[in-house]
């Protein structure tokens, strides 16, 4: 990892009186998968729409390698982007749309052959040149769109949402593969997503954004660990966000904090509890049997409710369905809490 | 209750209700449309004795030779020249428009201009034909424009050049041409539109992105996913262009387009044969256009 590749600087995007990006200030560095992650209309999309041209900040200035780029077209940018929808030439062969970067540049006939047939192998299509987007799976536009974009050696890659189309098993598939990629052609990855798993899962780095603005930005293990508003909390991950009188009755003071259900444990009511613990009794109201874990929901004593996960290491579906009405005790360690101040998202 | 049951064994035998649903229009196509049209090509196999004027039912070549005539070569020729410049013309003047509309206009603009290029359509065909006479004719507005433009000069020069000329602009091929694209045009806005219209931007945009700039994207991009909406145009501009008698009749002088020709044989000579074979002439254009738009991929997105 070296110097910055993308640089934003207070830059704003608004459309009209809607602030779609506000005042956004971002680094990323040369090398690396970084995520933009957030809900639709996070401002996320318009991101990376203005690293690639196709947007142009209101306010301020975006750098790409050094250089102020923020009024350059779109075709004068060493960016490259798979969208969303593939946006594969139709009228044109696989071959032909993985080598439309190379024929405007006017590269010749063999060697574009070549550097095309190199990237089928990348993508793992070889031998599917010759055939039409449309006869091509999901999956496959979705490589052919990687393809596309990366023959033309791009300092940094732009991907919207490329996965939202795939199954689940594909997807899967295809982020392990991606980071590979990421991995095998050393460049910059920018990589826009709503799925927190997804840019959990690929990212070296993620920055969350919220209506226009960037929550947090960290590793995969920070967001996750350490969320530092209310909104990252819930919106990385489950969350459950404890505050007022409730939060005072279980750690003393009022101050909002937020506990992830994993760390709960639930346990008999008499369950003695360590120092190093924060506890409170409820009653389970709800239990959901989903393979792996159950997730429970607790109503506790003094009103609101919280969610618990736990792992069904060595208990039956039919033994977990009986703690439902149950009086329990619910405990975490104390460093496991984090105090989430600030406003609520 | 008798609607239900009725609904339940229709639901049962879906190809009965496919073959309901067809039966009218196929009626109308195979009785109006296939059965004039073979009346016509069994006609255009009979000759019309010249000496009594009488049509001879018995089958013959003869009247399909005598298309072969240099004036009827002539005519095929003129009124094909015509239709391929019409189209042209068209297509030259809708694709500007249609690529606005379709790309940069606002929801309002877009409907206003769809009002503006089919509102005259509402209109009679006569009454707008005949209203380029007056834009068109010696005392007209044009000719009243160039003299106060001091330009009756170069309109007089114009008019005194062989073929595109005549005595007026109203009686001349230069004036055919210019209502012909006039009435057509709408023909040829509306299915680019929508062609344009159906290209995606995220195709525009992924264009600039792999380094074209604006006038690359068009030509690589934008031209080949919009050519089958030119082509959809062009089979208006150009048939209606072939089979129309009208303007030809009213802005031409004494030389005639295949309509006006079978308009006379039909009419005015009774030689409903002539007029039979005449008619085969634009069809076998026609097919002869669509094989080749067919080879340039037109029709391969359907």
């Amino acid at each position: 990892m070296s110097g910055s590749a993308i640089i934003f600087k207070n830059v704003s995007r608004h459309f009209g009186e809607l602030k779609a990006v506000d005042d956004v200030m971002l680094e990323i560095v040369d090398g690396e998968f970084f995520s933009m992650l957030g809900p639709s209309g996070s401002g996320k999309t318009t991101c990376l729409r203005m690293i690639a041209g196709f947007d142009r900040p209101t306010a301020g200035q975006i750098f790409l390698f050094g250089e102020d780029v923020s009024n350059l077209p779109p075709y004068d940018r060493p960016v490259n982007t798979v969208f969303q929808d593939y946006a594969l030439f139709p009228h044109m062969t696989v071959d032909q749309n993985i080598g439309y970067g190379l024929m405007i540049k006017k590269v010749s006939k063999e060697e574009r052959v070549k550097r095309v047939d190199e990237m089928l192998d990348l993508v793992r299509l070889p031998g599917f040149g010759h055939r039409k987007p449309s006869q091509l799976s999901g999956g496959q536009r979705q490589r052919v769109a990687l393809a596309r974009a990366l023959i033309n050696h791009p300092r940094v890659l732009l991907l919207d949402e490329p996965l939202g189309a795939l199954d689940l098993k594909l997807r899967q598939q295809m982020q392990v593969e991606l980071k590979n990629i990421q991995q095998q052609v050393g460049i910059t990855f920018v990589f826009v997503t709503h799925d927190q798993e997804e840019a959990l899962t690929m990212s070296d780095r993620i920055a969350v954004f919220s209506e226009g603005r960037v929550e947090q930005v960290g590793s995969p293990a920070e967001v996750y660990e350490h969320p530092s508003t209310p909104f990252v909390a819930g919106f990385v991950g489950t969350s459950n966000l404890v505050e007022g009188e409730m939060a005072k009755r279980i750690t003393g003071s009022e101050s909002k904090f937020s506990i992830r259900p994993e760390k709960i444990h639930l346990s008999a009511a008499d369950q003695k509890i360590g120092t190093d613990m924060f506890s409170v009794d409820g009653k389970v109201r709800d239990v959901v049997y989903l393979g792996l874990y159950t997730r429970y929901l607790v109503e506790l004593a003094g009103g609101g409710d919280l969610v618990v996960v736990e792992q069904n290491l060595n208990t039956t579906s039919m033994e977990v369905m009986k703690a439902r009405g149950q009086k329990v005790r619910l405990l975490w360690k104390k460093e496991h809490v984090r105090y989430v101040g600030g406003h609520d998202a | 209750m008798m609607l239900n049951r009725l609904s339940t064994f229709l639901y049962q035998r879906p190809k009965l209700v496919l073959g309901l649903l067809l039966l009218p229009p196929l009626i109308w196509f195979v009785v109006v449309y296939l059965g004039s049209l073979s009346t016509m090509l069994l006609n255009s196999f009979f000759y019309l004795d010249g000496f009594t004027g009488q049509v001879v039912h018995q089958f013959t070549l003869q009247t399909y030779l005598k298309l072969l005539d240099p004036t009827n070569l002539q005519i095929f020729s003129r009124t094909t020249l015509m239709a391929a410049l019409v189209t042209i013309a068209c297509i030259f003047i809708a694709f500007p428009l249609s690529y606005y509309s379709a790309r940069f206009a606002s929801r309002r603009m877009k409907t206003f201009l769809y009002l503006a290029v089919t509102l005259p359509l509402w209109s009679s065909y006569v009454v707008r034909v005949y209203s380029w006479k007056l834009i068109l004719a010696q005392e007209g507005i044009i000719s009243w424009f160039a003299r106060l433009a001091h330009l009756d000069g170069a309109l007089n020069w114009y008019l005194n050049l062989p073929l595109l000329g005549g005595p007026s602009l109203s009686v001349s091929s230069t004036g055919i041409f210019l209502v012909f694209v006039y009435i057509w045009l709408p023909y040829m806005i509306l299915p680019i539109q929508t062609a344009l219209e159906r290209v995606p931007k995220s195709l525009v945009e992924a264009s600039s992105d792999l380094g074209a700039n604006p006038s690359q994207t068009f030509l690589n991009v934008i031209l080949p996913l919009a050519f089958p909406g030119v082509v959809a145009g062009s089979i208006f501009t150009f048939s209606l262009t072939l089979g129309d008698f009208i303007v030809p009749s009213l802005f031409g002088n004494s030389s005639f387009f295949i309509g006006k020709a079978v308009l006379t044989y039909m009419g005015t000579s009774g030689n409903i044969p002539l007029a039979a074979a005449f008619t085969m002439g634009p069809i076998v254009i026609m097919i002869a256009y669509l094989l080749l738009a067919r080879r340039l991929g037109a029709f391969d997105a359907l």
